[in-house]
């Protein structure tokens, strides 16, 4: 029995690797060799340009915009959705998936045909001396919408199966409605707003083909990391590109990384 | 699960809040870092399609600069696929100066009161430069290409941009059927021979830098494109080599000035005419508009040198060709979509 | 007990009767759903109308003149097709990396399983270079499957691989083996055990780890710019047929093409949904 346990165990164990090897680890591999072809001191030198510094700035700026904002969307439409009698649940539940479903390039045409030159809204906010396409606004929006679903996503499950016991209990003793989300409800549900966290910020960090669109790709000013990765590569600066998209790497194992300390620091 | 104490929670929520703040800090540091405005003889905002990008970013825009009209002005650039970058000013972005891969992205502005009707009423009818679709092969040619009929009499892989997602791909188009003109065939046998090369490409990207990158990538056998995009790869240091068939297309990259544009737009676009900044030019790999300028040992003229005037003109072409319901070149693909299936 | 990673899964039953007597914090219930509705109809619900009222422009003639083009016709079948090979190989594979991934233990265990969300944060443009390098003319591995349809799913495959491993490692992780143990102590093989008692609670999972790669598979675009050639009708996925349509100024068309390839990832979506709603009541 012993044997066999160890045959089945090693077969699943390679084949997973091996899946994994192929599809992902030699890809990654690729990347980290071709990042360092030139060796480190030209990573260094393609990552502190002011142009890349620039795109990095316009990054982190949007992920601090989008991730914090779809966070407290995605708990407080936990709360509604599970903790509350509100009716048109099924529309709500459908429009969260809707950022899963639409491609980017959809999202970047649907943004321009809103807030264009030409759009519903662009001439009335042109007019206000709001410029949302073009401009950050017209990214951060691209950001937000293809991140949106997945804080709401992790912390919905995680909330239904905490149940609200300890919250009755707490309300009868008098507590009152935000002590109790802070003390009881949001420690509970914590793992799943964390890990979806994670999941924000990646795909935010990510996010290429509606940036593409609602950029005007301005080098400086309206570029993000991705859009510059791309221009690196137009330009045959492999090095510059590999390690511009290293840096995006790192970031988004950056969060992981965090998310595992403190799963770590707790048990 | 058993709870944690309090002085636990509190310190999960120290170390996230600390987090929190270093991110932060960490953002407003590099934001910090960000470069300053000059101020000054003005500020063009360059909209341009994306090959000309070091050409204007390491020479024209500083040799501009360089001279008294330039003295002090500031330079915002954009580079992308011409089409995209045509469509975004037409969406609102702001732009001062602008250049384009083919006429058309220009007229799309013409259309929408941003670019003045009179933009080609100059010395060189608003071309800022030239090129001419030529052939990039692998090292050594060693499939022996000399010409667009040669592509199809040796059934070569052919790498193009998708003449629908990219307009600088119609310039191979028409290369290909203006060359069969040349050699005297008919219009139906032209576009016949179009359909021939299309139906060899096992890659149609989107536009005509990802094409040159697939084909570096080992897409194809040959790939059709601007001899200007040939020449920086070549730079770059990627090994191909190039051809340019005796009949082939001139190819003429427009330029304009915006409506709301500041005086500096103008006085920029005016210096790129200029003999200094053709020659510029030249050294890119552009052919300067200025025919006098034109190295010939470099870049000699095609003996079959024809231009899309001859074919009819931008406008007419764009109809009769590129409609994506009637255009020849839409029934070609679904015609080429049928057999394929 | 929480989960470790929780799962990310289809929404809770619409209509079930709250647990009574919580108040939620801030103002209530109506606040709370007004703040939702309006960030939601900003964000989401702005644009997605934007898109459906430019499909239908030129009336319900044009909508269908533009979807039932060959071109566009050719593309849809690619990538419904496609995206249901790579949803089918991702539910097999990606059970069994979670699998190995959580009953398993070697050595770079912890590595595995941080590199497992990089495709959700790499610029889909490095994917499809990278893909195109290590697959392609020049592979390493001897392996040259670039500009064909194989291509196509490699790079699906490739970016949707986090989907169902992430959405089955805490339903695994949360799993109770107590159950498989007594099973296995009565003399149940190794396959009857999985059937019967593991894979039942995996299935939520593994459904809605499906729906969400299908999703993401039809709309994929940018990690198949350099490896899938585009060819209209050979290799031409339905987003690069959309952006086509955009960059030939067919507005009406690309928004009547995106408005068919969402309305078929929210049926496939609802169905999950409906499926797993369907599995929980004959459980019980």
């Amino acid at each position: 029995m012993t044997g066999s346990n160890r045959l089945t165990r090693w077969s699943l164990r390679y084949i997973a690797l091996g899946y994994l090897g192929m599809l992902l680890i030699l890809p990654i591999g690729v990347i980290l060799v071709r990042t360092f072809d030139e060796g480190i001191g030209a990573v260094l030198d393609a990552i502190t340009q002011p142009t890349a510094l620039s795109a990095l700035k316009l990054t982190l700026i949007t992920v601090i915009i989008a991730v914090p904002l779809n966070t407290i969307f995605g708990v407080v439409c936990a709360l509604i959705m599970v903790r509350s009698n509100i009716r048109g649940k099924a529309i709500i539940n459908a429009l969260i998936d809707v950022p899963f479903a639409v491609s980017p390039i959809v999202i970047g045409l649907a943004l321009v045909l809103v807030y264009g030159q030409n759009g519903w809204f662009g001439a009335d906010l042109a007019a206000m001396g709001i410029q949302v396409i073009f401009s950050t606004p017209g990214i951060v929006m691209a950001v937000i919408f293809v991140s949106l679903p997945f804080v709401a996503r992790e912390t919905i499950p995680v909330l239904q199966e905490v149940g609200d016991d300890q919250e009755k209990a707490a309300e009868t003793l008098g507590a009152s409605s935000w002590q109790i989300f802070w003390k009881i409800t949001l420690p509970s549900i914590r793992w799943g707003i964390s890990y979806g966290i994670v999941l924000t910020t990646a795909r935010a960090l990510g996010e290429f083909g509606a940036v593409t669109i609602v950029s005007g790709r301005i080098s400086g000013k309206t570029e993000t990391l991705p859009l510059y990765v791309q221009k690196q590569f137009e330009t045959f600066n492999s090095v510059g590109a590999y390690s511009a998209s290293l840096i995006l790497a790192l970031l988004a194992l950056g969060t992981l990384l965090a998310l595992n300390l403190m799963r770590r620091k707790e048990n | 699960m058993a709870s944690s104490s309090t002085e636990n929670r509190l310190s999960r929520y120290r170390v996230q809040g600390l987090l929190v703040i270093a991110l932060i800090a960490f953002a407003a540091i590099v934001a910090g870092c960000g470069s300053s405005d000059s101020s000054g003889g003005g500020s063009v905002e360059v909209v341009a399609y994306s090959t000309p990008q070091t050409a204007y970013e390491e020479h024209l825009e500083p040799g501009f600069t360089d001279t008294d009209a330039g003295s002090g002005v500031s330079f915002t650039n954009s580079f992308g696929a011409s089409g995209d970058q045509s469509r975004a000013v037409e969406a609102g972005q702001s732009a001062g100066y602008v250049n384009f891969a083919l006429e058309t992205d220009v007229t799309r502005l013409v259309d929408s009161g941003q670019v003045a009707k009179t933009w080609q009423d100059n010395k060189y009818k608003g071309i800022v430069t030239n090129s001419v679709v030529a052939i990039v092969t692998r090292p050594g040619n060693p499939e022996g290409i000399e010409s667009f009929q040669d592509l199809i009499d040796k059934d070569v892989e052919v790498v193009t941009p998708n003449p629908f997602s990219s307009g600088g791909a119609r310039w191979n188009i028409m290369a290909i059927y203006g060359a069969s003109l040349n050699q005297g065939k008919s219009e139906a046998e032209a576009l016949d021979a179009v359909k021939q090369v299309l139906s060899q490409t096992p890659a149609q990207p989107e536009s005509a830098r990802v094409a040159l990158q697939a084909f570096i990538g080992g897409a194809g056998d040959v790939l059709l494109s601007y001899e200007n995009e040939a020449i920086v790869a070549q730079t770059a240091g990627e090994d191909v080599d190039y051809v340019v068939p005796d009949d082939t297309i001139l190819i003429e990259q427009p330029a304009a000035v915006t409506v709301d544009a500041p005086q500096a737009a103008t006085d920029f676009l005016d210096y790129l005419w200029t003999d200094p900044a053709q020659q510029i030019w030249q050294e890119e790999g552009y052919r300067p508009v200025n025919k006098a300028l034109v190295d010939e040992t470099r870049f000699p003229t095609p003996s079959g040198l024809f231009t899309i005037a001859d074919l009819g003109g931008w406008d007419k072409v764009a109809t009769d060709f590129f409609d994506e319901d009637n255009g020849s070149i839409a029934k070609l693909n679904e015609e080429l979509g049928v057999e394929a299936q | 007990m929480t989960a470790e990673a929780p799962a990310v899964s289809p929404a809770p039953e619409a209509g079930k009767p709250t647990r009574a007597g919580v108040r939620l914090p801030g103002v209530g219930d109506s606040l709370n759903k007004g703040l939702v509705v309006t960030y939601l109809g900003l964000i989401v619900l702005l644009p997605l109308a934007a898109i459906v009222t430019k499909s239908f422009e030129d009336g319900l003639g044009g909508f269908w003149d533009a979807v039932s083009s060959p071109q566009a016709v050719a593309a849809l079948k690619l990538t419904v097709i496609a995206s249901l090979i790579v949803v089918v190989i991702n539910a097999v594979m990606g059970t069994l990396i979670a699998w190995v991934l959580v009953r398993d233990n070697f050595r770079g265990k912890g590595i595995v399983n941080s590199v497992i969300d990089l495709p959700f944060a790499l610029p889909t443009i490095v994917a499809s270079l990278t893909l195109l390098v290590v697959y392609g003319k020049d592979s390493p591995v001897d392996i040259n499957i670039a500009f064909t349809q194989i291509a196509v799913v490699v790079a699906l495959l490739f970016v949707t691989l986090p989907f169902v491993v992430r959405a089955v490692q805490p339903l695994l992780l949360s799993l109770d083996r107590d159950m498989e143990l007594a099973a296995e102590s009565l003399g149940a093989g190794k396959t009857r055990i999985f059937w019967r008692i593991v894979f039942p609670n995996l299935a939520p999972g593994i459904a809605t780890g499906i729906a969400l790669a299908f999703a993401r598979a039809l709309g994929e675009f940018g990690s198949l710019v350099l490896i899938s050639g585009n060819v209209p009708f050979k290799t031409e996925v339905s987003s690069v047929f959309i952006r086509g349509q955009i960059e030939s100024d067919n507005l009406v068309g690309a928004s009547a093409v995106s408005v068919v390839l969402l309305a078929v990832s929210l049926l496939m979506l609802a169905a999950v949904t409906f499926i797993q709603r369907w599995g929980l009541r004959h459980d019980r």
